[in-house]
């Protein structure tokens, strides 16, 4: 086992990929300096030639990744900031995510595109974004987005030995998070939740750095009776129902924590594809916490008033339990 | 001098074979045959076939949504690409790709492209697969002048420039960018604008077959050789429209004239009248390859019109490859 902080973990599980499979390159800017840390070192081991510098061009590079893929590479592409998807939209949402679905199967695209995402303190409307329900909305790429060193790394080496687009989303917010990971590579497949935390009464699925919120929520909810279950779905294209749905069978009561807007976003999706799947298992209406379908704002105050607050999965916990406690059994 | 006969007849072969085919393509689309939209390569054959006639199978093109003259210059198979107009399950793309999207990976197709600009930055990838890989490939990107005004181009070339890749980024200038003239909103000339990069940029005759294949191949050499991009700007015109069947929403944007004085240096008879008159080739030898080329056409349509449409639960697959496969 090692000590990683949670960057320091992919770029641990990308340096495996790396060593395992000479036609796996990174590309993006500044990668041998290694915004964030991921690519970090990368270009001391493994050179120039697979460790490419790109000027600030992101649809060029991001779309010069697709190319590559179709021609014998396995392009990791970090595009830095989630909110630079936009810059090159076409080349994601036009041609990586399409390019096997038109050729009727004929092309396998395995490219990483990674990105630091959500709001770190005050990096404003254009560096802060979550954009995943966005990415999972448009059909032909996956999209995982870890809480944890230990599954960043795992997720890493899947989405790298993976045949298709996968989008990795590194919430800026657990880039302190340090933890014991395997020294060896290990694989997480895409697809797995994982409970993070047991519980009877309440499932919360919640995303990113907001599994540490809910599990903190949860262990204080327990002195008052209240037992929390926490899932992290850790991949959101393809997305575990089973293992969501199961957990709401079991508390008959469901909260979504999601880091993004509410229009059309993954806790719309979560709560209806449970109403789906597990209605009569309902006991009472699922919440949602969000933020409001606003831009991210810069004043430190504003932006803590977009975010999802520990009050706020509390409240909405205690929400979930109106029934519990109108019957008197809380 | 001229390159061999035997050159020489292929050229004219595949010339033929892109002219019958998108004259076939023209009918079928008039009779309400075809799906969704098409867009002919009629008065540009000499760019692709020049162009691809110096590349081998391994080397890559990414092509546009007028992509059916360069597929077939680059090898691909008429049967399943008509196959794929009718949307069918034996074409290329099993019916899911259609007239702007064929593909053939195993002959270096990596795509027509329905998004004028977007498969730019897809050849460059494809260049610098081939240099990280230390393959000696040749990417040749197709574009036309309208997509000469996406910002990817200008970042294509500077990547393409710096990292030195092995890529033929070829303009087709056909004057029109949709229903508009191009110089109407085109600043400068489109070839020039490599030059700034420090890419070697040079314009052709893109109705010259010959002169494409040679400017075209030395730009190649220099590639395969590891002295980086080009960029080619083939001066040539679309006879027809921007799309098939246009007309019935847009109003005329170019003269008779215009298009006549175009027609009169058509780039097959123009080739057709110079291997008669310089290389010796008689009209009899000529005929019977526009006859064979016809029957290929026939049978093309015959073949997609016969093969059954996909099945529609095929809907659902190949929106991802299978994992550990």
């Amino acid at each position: 086992m090692v000590r990683a902080y949670f960057m320091q973990a992919m770029n641990q599980g990308l340096r495996a990929a790396m060593e395992e499979d000479e036609t796996v390159i990174v590309m993006g800017e500044d990668v041998d300096r290694g915004v964030f840390g991921v690519t970090r070192g990368l270009i001391d081991t493994f050179g120039a030639n697979r460790i490419r510098k790109t000027p600030i061009s992101e649809a060029a590079f991001v779309g010069a990744a697709v190319g590559a893929a179709a021609a014998g590479l396995k392009p990791f592409a970090h595009v830095m900031f989630s909110s630079f998807f936009y810059v090159a939209m076409d080349q994601v949402a036009n041609q990586a995510a399409r390019l096997r679905y038109m050729s009727g199967g004929q092309v396998e695209l395995p490219i990483v595109y990674f990105a630091g995402t959500g709001p770190s303190g005050s990096a404003a409307a254009q560096h802060s974004e979550n954009p995943h329900s966005i990415l999972m909305h448009t059909a032909g790429l996956k999209v995982v987005m870890p809480s944890t060193p230990h599954d960043a790394k795992g997720l890493m080496i899947t989405a790298v030995r993976d045949p298709n687009p996968v989008v990795y989303l590194a919430d800026l917010r657990l880039s302190r998070r340090r933890e014991s990971i395997p020294r060896e590579p290990y694989e997480i497949p895409l697809g797995v939740a994982d409970v993070k935390r047991e519980g009877e009464d309440v499932t919360v699925v919640a995303l990113a750095s907001l599994v540490h919120t809910a599990v903190d929520v949860a262990d204080r909810l327990e002195a008052d009776g209240i037992s929390v279950e926490v899932v992290d779905p850790r991949s959101l294209v393809p997305l575990d129902w089973d293992t969501i749905v199961a957990s709401v069978r079991k508390t008959g009561r469901l909260v979504v924590a999601d880091p993004a807007r509410r229009l059309c976003g993954l806790a719309a999706e979560i709560i209806t594809g449970v109403s789906e799947r597990a209605w009569d298992s309902l006991r009472s209406q699922p919440q949602r916490v969000t933020w409001p379908d606003i831009p991210v704002p810069f004043s430190p105050v504003l932006e803590e008033r977009l975010d999802v607050s520990a009050g706020d999965v509390e409240e909405a916990i205690r929400a979930t339990l109106g029934d519990r406690v109108a019957a008197g059994s809380a | 001098m001229l390159p061999d006969t035997d050159i020489l007849l292929n050229l004219y072969r595949r010339m033929v074979r892109i002219r019958v085919f998108e004259e076939k393509v023209q009918e079928l689309h008039r009779l309400g045959k075809l799906p969704g939209f098409v867009h002919v390569y009629v008065g540009e054959e000499a760019v692709a076939v020049g162009a691809c006639s110096m590349l081998r199978d391994t080397d890559h093109i990414t092509s546009t949504h007028r992509g059916h003259g360069h597929c077939i210059a680059k090898g691909a198979d008429v049967a399943p690409m008509m196959a794929e107009l009718f949307g069918r399950a034996d074409g290329y793309c099993r019916g899911k790709g259609g007239s702007m999207h064929i593909i053939d990976t195993s002959l270096g197709i990596l795509g027509a492209n329905g998004i004028v600009g977007g498969g730019i930055p897809m050849a460059t990838g494809s260049g610098l697969a081939d240099a990280v890989l230390g393959r000696d490939g040749v990417t040749v990107c197709f574009f036309g002048d309208g997509a000469a005004n996406q910002g990817v181009l200008l970042e294509s070339l500077n990547l393409a420039a710096i990292w030195q890749l092995p890529v033929v980024y070829l303009c087709e200038s056909n004057q029109y960018m949709e229903f508009t003239p191009t110089t109407d909103l085109t600043a400068g000339r489109i070839y020039r604008r490599g030059e700034p990069f420090g890419v070697a940029s040079m314009e052709v005759d893109g109705n010259d077959v010959l002169e494409v294949r040679r400017v075209v191949g030395e730009a190649v050499d220099r590639a395969r050789r590891g002295e980086g991009p080009t960029l080619i700007e083939a001066i040539t015109y679309r006879f027809s429209g921007h799309s098939e069947g246009e007309s019935a929403f847009v109003s005329a944007y170019r003269t008779e004239e215009e298009v006549e004085s175009w027609k009169a240096r058509d780039p097959v008879t123009c080739f057709r009248d110079l291997l008669q008159t310089e290389a010796g080739i008689t009209a009899a030898e000529l005929d019977s390859i526009d006859a064979e080329e016809q029957e290929a056409i026939r049978k093309a349509v015959e073949f997609a019109e016969a093969s059954p449409h996909p099945s529609p639960d095929e809907a659902l697959d190949h929106v991802f490859a299978p994992a550990g496969g």
